[in-house]
This record gives C-alpha cells, sequence and structure tokens, in this order.
C-alpha cells in the first residue's frame, strides 16, 4: 500500500551516484500510482564528483513551488553532500546516511544504512553501479511512497528490460533495509 | 491515466516542436538546452525530419533562416552565450520577416557564468539585443505541459506573423520533470504562413498589407524575390528612399505590436479582487502563486498576473491590471529587468523580488516582501 501524504524529498550525492536518477524513478513511479510529482536537480558542470543534489515532491494535489528547500526526507550518499546539505533538513526529518557518512543531525531522525556496501555485496563484480537502485529500495522501505507494482513499472521505464531484471535484487535488498532500519537520535 | 509519463521540460519543448511541424533543427549544444538538441537528433530522423549539428550558434541561426525561407518549419535551441552570438542574424530574420522559433534555456550569466544553474536574465536580451527597431514575440512557459504547447504557439505565431519567436525558458522549468499528459495525436491548430496567390511577376515579397504582413512564397516554387539585411521595398530591393523606409520600419514594429490583442495572453488570479498583485513569470511564477495561495488563506487579498506572452509587454492590461493596488510585486532571476518594464508603463516604482545565485526565489521570500509591504 502507498500513503497519501505529502512528501519533500532530496536525494543526495556525488556527481555519477546516480541520485538524480533514483529521484527520476521515484518521482515516475509516484505518477504510475495516479498521484503527482516534480523532480528537479542541481549539479556542477563536473560530470563526476562534487555535491549533487536531487529532489521530489510527491503529493496528491498541483505542485507549484517545484523544488524542496526544506526536505522532509534527506538521503546523504558522500561526506561532502551531508557537509552540504545536513542543515536543510526540516525540523523533526528524517536522514538516512549511506555507511559512515556523516555523524547525523539533532531534532531528526537518523538512520545509517549501508547503502553503496550492499551493492558491492551483491553485485558479482563489487560494483557500486547500483547503488542509487538501493537507495530507492531503502527510501520506499521506510515510508512506502509508492506501490511496488509502480517501482515495477518505473523501472522497466528507466532501464533496457535485461538492466531493470537485473535491478531487482538491488531494490528488494534496500527495500528490506529500509522496513527493518531502526533510528537514532543524536 | 494512459499517456501520462514523467517528462522534462527541455523534451517537452522537442515534442511540442515536432507536433508544430518542425522539419529542421539546426543547432550547437549548450547547457541547459542540451536535452532538446538530443531528443531532436533521436525523433528527427525517424519522421524524415533533419537534424544537423553545426559548427556554432551563428551558423545554426544562418541555417534556420535559410530553411525557413525555403518554407520549413525550422528552430535552434540555446542558452545564454549562444543566444547573444545569435542576435545579429535574429535582426534579420526580422527585417526579411523569415518565421523561424529561436529556443532560449535561460541560464546564469554574465558571459559562461554558471552555466548549469538557473537564471532569467535574458529578459531584456530577448526583446533588445538585436540592434535597430523592430518587435519582437518572446513566450515563457511555467511548467512542463506548457513548454509543450507554448512551442506549438512559438512556431504558429512565427507563420503569422513572419517573425522570429523567442522560446524563453529557464533552467528550472527546462530541467524540471513533472506530469505530462498529452495524447500525440492530439489535433492542434497549426498555422502555416500566408502563401502568394498573384502571379509571380506580380509578387511583392514585403508588400504593405491591410494586415501589415506580405505572403511569403517558398524559395523554390517560382516566386523569385531579393532577401537582403540591407533595407528595402516592397520588392525586397536596397532603397533608402525615406518614405519607403520609414514605412517599412513602422510596419515591422506595427505588425507585432499593433495586432498584440490577437495573441497576447496571461493567466491571472484574483487581479480584480486583490490589493497586492504579484507579476511573475516563468518558474518563477510558480513560486509567486504558492506565496499569494499563502498570503490569501491568512485573510491578505493578494493576486497573480502571469504573463505567456513576455514580449511585446500588454501596456493596456498591465496599466489597468495595476490600477488601485497598494502595491504592485514583481518576483524575478535577475536584478529587475522585468519590474523595470512594468514601472515604466505603469509610471511609477514596483517591489521587487530578486535572486542572482542561483536558487529559485523561494514561496517565504515573496510571503514576506508582501508583509513587509503590509506595514
Amino acid at each position: 500500500m502507498s500513503s497519501h501524504e505529502k512528501y519533500k524529498i532530496r536525494l543526495s550525492g556525488s556527481g555519477g551516484q546516480g541520485v538524480i536518477k533514483a529521484a527520476v524513478m521515484l518521482a515516475e513511479a509516484a505518477l504510475v500510482d495516479g498521484r503527482n510529482a516534480t523532480q528537479s536537480q542541481v549539479y556542477g558542470p563536473e560530470s563526476r564528483g562534487g555535491a549533487t543534489r536531487a529532489e521530489v515532491n510527491i503529493s496528491d494535489g498541483p505542485i507549484l513551488f517545484p523544488k524542496v528547500e526544506n526536505p522532509g526526507i534527506l538521503l546523504c550518499m558522500s561526506p561532502e553532500s551531508f557537509e552540504k546539505f545536513g542543515a536543510d533538513i526540516a525540523p523533526g526529518g528524517t536522514l538516512i546516511l549511506d555507511g559512515d557518512v556523516g555523524e547525523g543531525t539533532k531534532g531528526v531522525k537518523n538512520y545509517r544504512i549501508p547503502i553503496t556496501d550492499t551493492c558491492r555485496d551483491l553485485d558479482p563484480k563489487g560494483s557500486d553501479l547500483s547503488a542509487n537502485v538501493v537507495a530507492l529500495g531503502v527510501l520506499n522501505g521506510l515510508f512506502d511512497f509508492v506501490s511496488r507494482d509502480a517501482i515495477v513499472e518505473s523501472l522497466y521505464r528507466n532501464f533496457k528490460k535485461k538492466v531493470a531484471e537485473l535491478n531487482w535484487k538491488f531494490y528488494d535488498a534496500g527495500y528490506e533495509m529500509g522496513k527493518n532500519a531502526k533510528p537514532f537520535e543524536l | 491515466m494512459a499517456n501520462v509519463r514523467l517528462v522534462q521540460g527541455n523534451e517537452a519543448c522537442a515534442l511540442g516542436a515536432l507536433k508544430a511541424g518542425a522539419y529542421n533543427f539546426f543547432g550547437y549544444p549548450i547547457t541547459p538546452s542540451t536535452e532538446i538538441a538530443e531528443h531532436m537528433a533521436e525523433m528527427m530522423p525517424k519522421c524524415g525530419a533533419r537534424f544537423v549539428q553545426m559548427e556554432d550558434e551563428i551558423a545554426s541561426i544562418g541555417a534556420v533562416i535559410g530553411a525557413a525561407a525555403t518554407g520549413r518549419k525550422a528552430f535552434t535551441a540555446t542558452s545564454g552565450p549562444g543566444f547573444s552570438l545569435m542576435q545579429e542574424a535574429i535582426g534579420f530574420a526580422a527585417i526579411d520577416e523569415v518565421p523561424c522559433v529561436v529556443v532560449d534555456v535561460q541560464r546564469m550569466g554574465p558571459c559562461t557564468g554558471l552555466p548549469t544553474l538557473s537564471a532569467q536574465g535574458d529578459i531584456q536580451q530577448a526583446r533588445f539585443g538585436s540592434h535597430g527597431d523592430h518587435a519582437i514575440i518572446a513566450l515563457a512557459p511555467s511548467s512542463v505541459m506548457e513548454t509543450y504547447y507554448m512551442t506549438i504557439q512559438c512556431f504558429n505565431l512565427a507563420e503569422k506573423y513572419r517573425t522570429p519567436v523567442i522560446l524563453l525558458l529557464d533552467e528550472e522549468i527546462g530541467h524540471l520533470r513533472e506530469r505530462f499528459d498529452v495524447d500525440p495525436d492530439e489535433e492542434v491548430e497549426i498555422i502555416n504562413r500566408k502563401q502568394p496567390t498573384c502571379a509571380p511577376e506580380d509578387y511583392l515579397p514585403y508588400e504593405n498589407t491591410e494586415d501589415d504582413v506580405p505572403a511569403m512564397a517558398y524559395w523554390g516554387k517560382g516566386y523569385r524575390y531579393h532577401m537582403t539585411g540591407l533595407t528595402h521595398n516592397q520588392k525586397g530591393y536596397y532603397s533608402s528612399v525615406l518614405p519607403e523606409v520609414d514605412a517599412f520600419n513602422r510596419r515591422l514594429t506595427r505588425k507585432i505590436e499593433g495586432h498584440i490583442d490577437e495573441f497576447w495572453e496571461s493567466e491571472d488570479f484574483f487581479v480584480d479582487d486583490c490589493d497586492y498583485l504579484f507579476i511573475a513569470y516563468g518558474s518563477v511564477a510558480r513560486t509567486a502563486q504558492e506565496a499569494m495561495e499563502e498570503l490569501r488563506a491568512e485573510g491578505i487579498k493578494v493576486g497573480l498576473l502571469r504573463p505567456k506572452t513576455i514580449w511585446p509587454i500588454n501596456e493596456a492590461k498591465i496599466k489597468k491590471a495595476c490600477e488601485g493596488k497598494k502595491a504592485v510585486i514583481v518576483p524575478e532571476l535577475n536584478l529587475g529587468q522585468y519590474a523595470r518594464e512594468i514601472e515604466r508603463v505603469i509610471g511609477k516604482p514596483v517591489e521587487k523580488v530578486t535572486r542572482v545565485d542561483s536558487e529559485l526565489v523561494l514561496v517565504e521570500e515573496c510571503v514576506d516582501k508582501v508583509k513587509e509591504v503590509l506595514k
């Protein structure tokens, strides 16, 4: 079951980690579920490195301001992205830290989840290429923004069939971690 | 639901151009407009249309004008630095009355500026970037869906008024992905330029017609005529005869500004029922609308006028909308380029909310400005 809350989500990381793609897949899945979504991003001129942020608004009504100023949900997949965006999180929000990234933030629910390490463990070649799909699973495991059917459809829309199929185990692993994750407070 | 998908503003522009009948794209990819070229490169060959990546922006707009003169619908897409390079040739399209579309996805300037980041810094350039007196039409969309329909409209207006038309996207909308629900087979109005009905030897390519827009023969169809960047007479030949020059120059502006009521569009929210009026366009209009809703929920009477047609400015409409308001507030991603025009039209200062740090104006900045003025 997907929920009908309004979400302001920011996914951040280093250029090349695929946070924009993860945001696109999430927003697309929300549309498949019949909800409304916007997806935007801010990145530098570099194609690798730098701090990239991708944002998603999910709502049942119209979305006017298309960006996310103070995210209720913030994912940080690199130390630099936590330094840059950690303070933007809305009070009472949810912060998700990948592995040993950052120390967490006061006044929010902190989760530390080994997103990239899980990807490396699952990938036969030890690659972190699908870490963004693990992250997508983690996010949906925590919040159930969108239905599983919508995620399936979104994965097939955004990847070639073969790649989408390869990505399932990464998504599922992320989803399980999200479901079972326990928050900590500072 | 069947057609609903997540689409980026730049892709919507590319889809709109194809729907409008664009046959030629000539361009030099530049961030943040590159996705338009990418989509055209992918889609155009599949429908028998032609995509050419040119050596630079000057060549791009030159090729667009040449293709358009043969009767094709042609366009290019660029951003600030490329738009600057195109200005001289946009003047050529204006003086020779060649219908074409230039998409400018605005990024932070001046010069190379911040290539991946947003601004609305080309507002004045779109109007006055090319030298000499001539009017121009420029449209600014606020959503992905609107980008699609507005791109079609740009081609229609170019054909109807024989003029270059500028689609002024900003990076926020060009790169925004949101709900896109368009039936690709939907019937839309497509306008094609007026054709001469006279014999080729009687054809006047720059005739002073009653509606100010002369018929335009396609090159290669037997209607031979001369095309020059020099000021010309009705036949297209160089002229410095005073009355001819005067009549020609006045017609170039009149054919657009004199017909503004035929095509000028805005989206109005509580314009007649407000004390404080936002005037905002492009991405920032979304901020202003959200601020308006917040303020109205608090009982403060706020309205929004969102010009979809940025140029020419509809002086009568703006004057009437601003009449009797306690304040007019113009938020934009520059230091007041459109605010300056509103001030000129209404003859008094407006309140500005400006950002030139590449971030979108925030809702609370608009809300705070109204509350500050209230005091």
